[in-house]
C-alpha cells in the first residue's frame, strides 16, 4: 500500500461520524486518513470505496466539519507502535497516551506518542553476525520493568536474513539502530527497537501453534476446580448487567498465572478504568513482589469516547499481545465487553445502509468475532520458546438473552463458557458463575487431562466430575422439594441438596473483597474439594429434614471460617478440627 | 433571537419531513444550529450542497420559502454564578421571567474527561434511606438510576435524597415533566430553602418531544461549570430518561435508521452512556453525581432502554411496594449500587459489608418461605421465623419513609438478628458477632 504520493481528497458528506470523501487518486481498504478540519486533523479510518467516494468512519466527533475539507490519505492501516515502554501505560484505542494529553478533557485531534522517545534503555545483545533471522527472531533484550523484553526482527519483514551486526551490550534509545540485518541481495537494514504493525492483521511469526494443554491458575474456584481455562486458550463471561462481570474479571486480572496482563475497556464505565488506575499501583503480584501496574497495560475506550475507536480498541489490545507473545511470555488479554465493540459495529454497518443481519447487526458478525478470538493462543516461536496469549472477552446479553447475535456469535468462538446467572447474583451467591451451564472445552483435551493428573493428583478429575454430578442432583432434588413440598420427599432428597448447597457455599462461592478468600492457590483448591467430597460420601444419619437443614448449615458456615482463615495457619487448624467433631457426633 | 447583520439567509426549503427540513447551502458545518421561521434547528446530515436539518418543535407550519439562518455555531449555554436558584427550557432561555445570564458562553456536548484525569470516587453520599445507605450505598461521581413504574413515588425519593444529600448545587434536568411534577420540584426545593441552590432545565409535556434531547446536555454543561471551574459538589437529577430515548427514535425513525431492538436506534448505547458518562469525580473536589429516572413498563427491565441504562450505570435502584407492611421499599434484590464496595466498611463501620449480605440473604431466605407457604406446604420453625424477620426488616430498615444514619441501621440490623436467629444462622465472620451479637 505504500506509494510515492500521498492521495489526497475533499469532504463530500456528513452524517454522524461518517464522512465521505471525494479521493484524486488510490486509496485502499482500511486506510487510514487525516481530515484537515481547522486546527485539529481528524484521524479516520476508510470502511467503503465507491467509484471516486471513499467513506470514512471518524475516529473523533465531527462537529463543525464543513464540505469541502481537505483530506490526506497515509498509505497504510491503523498501526499500532511496538517498543520498550508500553508497559504500565494508560492508551486509548489508538494507542494514545492518555497520560500525555493536557487537560481535563480529551482534545479533538489530539495524538500523542505511545513510547517515550528519550529514555535510555540497557541492551543486550542475543544474536551475533552471521544468523539466519527472520521476521519475530529476537535479536537481542532490554528490561522494561524487570521484565526480559526482546529486540526482535520487525514483523513486516517477509523471508529470512542474515545479521550483519549488532551493537553492544550498553545503553541505546528506541530509536537507535541497534542491528543492521541484510537480506538475500545483500540490502542492509537497519532495525531499532521500535516497529510498526497493522492491528487487523494477525502476527504469524512463530513456528507452530499447539492445542493448549496447560492449565492457567486463576485462582478462582469455580474456574480452576470446575472448569479450568488453559494457557493460550479462550474464554468468555456473559452475564446481565449487575452480575459481576467486571469484579470477576479484575479478579481474573489480579490473580491469574500471567506475565503480561493487557487490559482492553472496551466502551464501558471510565470509572471502573479508574479502579485499575488506582488499585493496581498499590495491589503486590505475589509471585514476582512487584506492583501489577508494571505488568499491565490499559486500553481504555469508555462508553463515552468515540464509536470507531471502540472498534479499534480491542485490536489495538490483540496487536500488543502479539508483540509479547512473541517474546515468549504469558499474556493474559481480557477485554470488557465485546457487546460493546459488536455495538460499534453496528453503528457503522446501520450508517453504510448495509442490509442488517439479527438485531440489526451486520451479518458478518459471527465471522469477525471467530477471527478475533482466533488470535489467542499458545505457539512455539521459531526459537523453540513458548508463549501464549489467553483471551477473555464478556459479553452483556442485550436484556440477558442467552439467544442473542453477540453471544451466539461468541459461543462458536471460545473454548470455555463461563454464564454468569440472575438468580444467582439476586441472591447475593457471588461469582454468579452458573456452575451447570458453563463449560470448560479444555477438560476433554486428554493433554489438558494428562497435566492435571500429574501436576494436582490422580484423583483429581475423578473429584471435579463427582463434584459436578452432586451439583446436578443437588439441583434436580431441589426442584423435587420445591413441587412436592419439605415433607413430600424422602430425607435422602434433602441431604441430595444440602450437600450441593455444601459445595455452592464452600467452593463456588467467593468473596473478592476478602484478603485470604478472594485467591485460592490449586493447592488449597485440592484440599477442600477433596475434604468436601469425603463429607458427601460419609454416611450420615438424620431423622428429620430440619434436622439436615441445620446440620449443614453449621457446616457452611463451619467451612466459610475456613475459607476466611489463612490455610494450614492455626486458626484454620482449630476450625478443622471443630468440623470434624460435628461430622463425629452425626456418624455415630 | 440572535440573528446578526449581513447573515446569509437561504429561503428555498426543498424538502420537508414531520421533523427534518432539507435546503442547499454551502460552508455549512456539520451539528451546526439555525434558525427556521424562529424556530431552532441543528444540522445533521450534509452531502455535497443539500443540508438536512432537525428541527427541534417539529415543522408544522413551515413553508418551503420560510427564513433560514445559519448561526454558524453549536448549542450553546452562558454559564456563571447567576445560573444558580434559575429556571430554563430546553434551549437555556429563562422560563421564570428572570433576566437573561450573563457569562461565559459554551458549547453543550462537550468532549469527555481524560479517564487518567479522573479520580476513583471515594465520598460517601449520606441519605438517611436504609434501603439506599445501608444495601446500596451512594458515591459522589456515581450514576445511578431509579428504575421505576409510572405509579411510583420515584421523584419525590429523588427530591428527598437531593436535599438531604448536602450538595453544592443541584440541577434538575426534567424531560416531559408534567407540569404537577415540575410545580412540586420547585415547591419542594422551594420549602427546603434551597432555591439558591438549584439550576433546573425543562422541557414538560406541553413542549415539543424532540426539544428534550438538548436538556440534559445543557444540565451536564452548567454542572461541569460548577465542578470543575468552582470545584463543587453538584448532583444532576435527569428525569425520565426513558422519554429521553423515545425522543431519540422519533429522530432516527425520521431520518430513516434501520431500529434495533425495541426500535430504538442501534446508536442508543452510545447516546445514553454519553450523557451518564459525565458523572465523575475529580481530584482537586469538585464531582458530578448523576441520578437519573428509567420508567419501566411493567416492571420489564428487558426492555432496549434500561437494560441498555443498566449496562451504563452503576447500579440502580428500584422501588417496590411491599403488601406486607403496606409501604414502599427500596428492593434489596433488584436494586445495586456497584460503586458502594469504595466506602462502606472503609467509610462506614467495619461490619457493614458482612452486615449488609447476611441481611439480604435471610430476606431471600423469607422470598422462598413465603413461595412455600403459597404454595400450601408446612413451613418449619426456621421459615416463620425468616417470615416475620423479613416484616420487622421490611419496616424498620427498607422503607423509604426511614430516615437514621448508618450507624443506627446497623444496630437495628443485629438487633433483627438477635431477635430471630442463632449466630450460625446469620453466618457472620466470627469477629463481628463477638463485638456486636451481644445486646450493649
Amino acid at each position: 500500500m505504500e506509494r510515492k504520493n500521498k492521495t489526497t481528497g475533499k469532504v463530500a458528506g456528513i452524517i454522524a461520524n461518517l464522512v465521505t470523501v471525494e479521493v484524486d487518486g488510490p486509496v485502499a481498504q482500511n486506510e487510514i486518513c487525516f481530515i484537515q478540519h481547522q486546527e485539529s486533523d481528524l484521524m479516520a479510518e476508510v470502511i467503503k470505496i465507491i467509484g471516486n467516494s471513499a467513506y470514512v468512519q471518524v475516529f473523533e466527533s465531527t462537529r463543525g466539519l464543513k464540505v469541502g475539507t481537505n483530506v490526506v490519505f497515509e498509505g497504510h492501516m491503523l498501526e499500532v507502535t511496538l517498543g520498550p515502554g508500553i508497559l504500565s501505560k494508560n492508551y486509548d484505542g489508538l494507542q494514545n497516551d492518555l497520560d500525555k494529553m493536557k487537560g481535563v478533557f480529551l482534545k479533538r485531534g489530539d495524538y500523542t506518542d505511545p513510547l517515550d522517545r528519550d529514555k535510555i534503555w540497557s541492551f543486550t545483545p542475543i544474536a551475533k553476525a552471521g544468523d539466519e533471522v527472520a521476521a519475530g527472531d529476537w535479536l537481542g533484550e532490554v528490561h522494561e520493568n524487570g521484565m526480559p523484553h526482546k529486540i526482535m526482527v520487525p514483523f513486516k519483514l517477509e523471508g529470512s536474513y542474515k545479521v550483519k551486526r549488532v551493537v553492544a551490550a550498553g545503553d541505546y534509545k528506541v530509536d537507535d539502530t541497534i542491528a543492521i540485518i541484510e537480506d538475500k541481495e545483500g540490502q542492509e537494514l537497519p532495525v531499532t527497537m521500535v516497529q510498526k504493525w497493522p492491528v487487523k492483521m494477525a502476527v504469524r511469526a512463530y513456528k507452530e501453534k499447539p492445542r493448549p494443554f496447560k492449565p492457567l491458575e486463576t485462582g478462582v474456584r469455580c474456574i480452576d476446580t470446575l472448569n479450568p481455562i488453559t494457557e493460550g486458550g479462550t474464554g468468555f463471561i456473559p452475564g446481565p448487567f449487575g452480575t459481576g462481570k467486571t469484579v470477576l474479571q479484575h479478579a481474573i486480572s489480579k490473580q491469574a498465572e500471567a506475565d503480561i496482563v493487557i487490559i482492553a475497556a472496551c466502551g464501558e464505565r471510565a470509572n471502573e478504568v479508574v479502579e485499575i488506575f488506582s488499585e493496581f499501583p498499590e495491589l503486590e503480584d505475589p509471585r514476582t513482589g512487584k506492583k501489577l501496574i508494571e505488568r499491565t497495560t490499559i486500553i481504555a475506550n469508555t462508553s463515552n469516547m468515540p464509536v470507531a475507536a471502540r472498534e479499534a480498541s480491542v485490536y489495538t489490545a490483540m496487536a500488543l499481545g502479539e508483540y509479547y507473545r512473541s517474546m515468549g511470555l504469558r499474556v493474559l488479554l481480557m477485554a470488557d465487553s465485546t457487546s460493546r465493540w459488536a455495538q460499534a459495529l453496528r453503528e457503522m454497518s446501520n450508517r453504510l445502509e448495509e442490509l442488517p443481519g439479527p438485531d440489526a447487526f451486520p451479518m458478518d458478525l459471527s465471522a469477525i468475532v471467530s477471527n478475533f478470538y482466533s488470535r489467542a493462543g499458545y505457539v512455539y516461536l521459531n526459537n523453540g520458546s513458548t508463549g501464549s496469549i489467553t483471551f477473555i472477552g464478556t459479553v452483556s446479553p442485550a436484556g440477558g438473552n442467552l439467544k442473542e447475535p453477540v453471544t451466539e456469535s461468541t459461543r462458536k468462538a471460545a473454548r470455555c463458557f463461563y454464564g454468569l446467572s440472575q438468580a444467582r447474583a439476586d441472591s447475593k451467591r457471588y461469582p454468579a458463575i452458573d456452575a451447570i451451564d458453563s463449560y470448560s472445552k479444555y477438560l476433554e483435551y486428554p493433554e489438558v487431562q494428562e497435566y492435571l493428573v500429574s501436576n494436582v493428583g490422580e484423583a483429581w478429575l475423578g473429584n471435579v466430575l463427582d463434584a459436578k454430578d452432586i451439583l446436578l442432583r443437588g439441583k434436580e432434588a431441589q426442584e423435587q422439594i420445591n413441587i412436592l413440598g419439605d415433607d413430600g420427599v424422602p430425607i435422602d432428597f434433602h441431604m441430595r441438596f444440602w450437600k450441593s448447597e455444601l459445595i455452592d457455599f464452600v467452593i463456588l462461592q467467593q468473596d473478592a473483597f476478602d484478603k485470604i478468600d478472594a485467591s485460592t492457590p490449586m493447592e488449597r483448591q485440592e484440599y477442600m474439594l477433596s475434604k468436601i467430597l469425603d463429607i458427601a460420601h460419609a454416611k450420615l444419619k438424620f431423622d428429620n429434614f430440619d434436622e439436615v437443614q441445620n446440620f449443614f448449615k453449621q457446616l457452611i458456615n463451619q467451612f466459610k471460617q475456613m475459607n476466611y482463615s489463612e490455610f494450614k495457619s492455626e486458626k484454620f487448624n482449630n476450625y478443622e478440627v471443630e468440623l470434624s467433631d460435628m461430622l463425629k457426633e452425626r456418624m455415630n | 433571537m440572535e440573528t446578526q447583520a449581513f447573515q446569509k439567509v437561504y429561503t428555498k426549503i426543498t424538502n420537508i419531513t414531520k421533523a427534518t427540513i432539507q435546503l442547499k447551502a454551502q460552508g455549512i458545518g456539520n451539528e451546526e444550529m439555525a434558525i427556521v421561521n424562529g424556530r431552532l434547528g441543528q444540522v445533521v446530515k450534509i452531502f455535497g450542497d443539500d443540508v438536512t436539518l432537525q428541527i427541534f418543535s417539529g415543522t408544522e407550519g413551515i413553508p418551503t420559502n420560510a427564513e433560514v439562518v445559519f448561526l454558524g455555531r453549536p448549542p450553546q449555554l452562558k454559564v456563571s454564578d447567576q445560573l444558580a436558584g434559575r429556571f430554563f427550557n430546553a434551549y437555556g432561555q429563562p422560563i421564570d421571567g428572570g433576566p437573561e445570564v450573563e457569562g461565559e458562553t459554551r458549547d453543550i456536548g462537550s468532549p469527555s474527561v481524560n479517564p487518567v484525569r479522573r479520580k476513583q470516587p471515594s465520598q460517601l453520599i449520606a441519605t438517611g434511606i436504609a434501603g439506599i445507605d445501608l444495601n446500596n450505598s451512594l458515591v459522589t461521581g456515581q450514576k445511578i438510576p431509579f428504575f421505576a413504574d409510572p405509579d411510583q413515588p420515584y421523584n419525590q425519593v429523588m427530591a428527598n435524597v437531593a436535599l438531604r444529600a448536602e450538595a453544592d448545587k443541584i440541577i434538575l434536568g426534567g424531560m416531559g415533566l408534567s407540569n404537577d411534577d415540575y410545580l412540586f420540584f420547585k415547591n419542594v426545593f422551594d420549602n427546603a430553602g434551597a432555591l439558591d441552590r438549584i439550576v433546573s432545565f425543562v422541557n414538560t409535556t406541553d413542549n415539543p418531544p424532540v426539544e428534550r434531547l438538548l436538556v440534559p446536555d445543557m444540565a451536564l454543561t452548567a454542572a461541569e461549570y460548577f465542578a470543575v471551574d468552582k470545584n463543587e459538589k453538584v448532583l444532576v437529577l435527569l428525569t425520565d430518561m426513558t422519554l429521553f430515548a423515545d425522543a431519540l427514535s422519533i429522530v432516527s425513525n425520521r431520518m430513516d435508521q434501520i431500529p434495533s431492538k425495541d426500535s430504538m436506534p442501534g446508536s442508543l448505547y452510545s447516546d445514553l452512556a454519553r450523557i451518564y458518562e459525565k458523572a465523575v469525580q475529580f481530584p482537586e473536589g469538585g464531582s458530578i453525581t448523576i441520578i437519573a429516572v428509567t420508567t419501566l413498563s411493567g416492571g420489564d427491565i428487558t426492555h432496549a432502554i434500561p437494560d441498555n441504562t443498566g449496562y451504563i450505570t452503576e447500579g440502580q435502584l428500584f422501588l417496590r411496594r411491599d403488601t406486607e407492611i403496606g409501604k414502599v421499599i427500596v428492593d434489596p434484590f433488584r436494586s445495586l449500587s456497584r460503586l458502594k464496595q469504595l466506602v462502606i466498611g472503609k467509610q462506614t463501620r467495619t461490619d457493614h459489608p458482612q452486615v449488609m449480605n447476611a441481611a439480604v440473604r435471610l430476606f431471600a431466605d423469607a422470598a422462598n418461605a413465603r413461595t412455600k407457604m403459597e404454595n400450601g406446604f408446612d413451613l418449619s420453625d426456621y421459615d416463620e421465623r425468616t417470615l416475620e424477620y423479613a416484616k420487622a426488616y421490611s419496616d424498620k430498615l427498607l422503607a423509604i419513609d426511614v430516615n437514621v444514619d448508618t450507624e443506627a441501621m446497623l444496630d437495628i440490623s443485629w438487633g433483627l438478628f438477635r431477635n430471630f436467629f442463632s449466630k450460625a444462622e446469620v453466618g457472620i465472620k466470627q469477629e463481628f458477632v463477638e463485638k456486636y451479637w451481644e445486646e450493649k
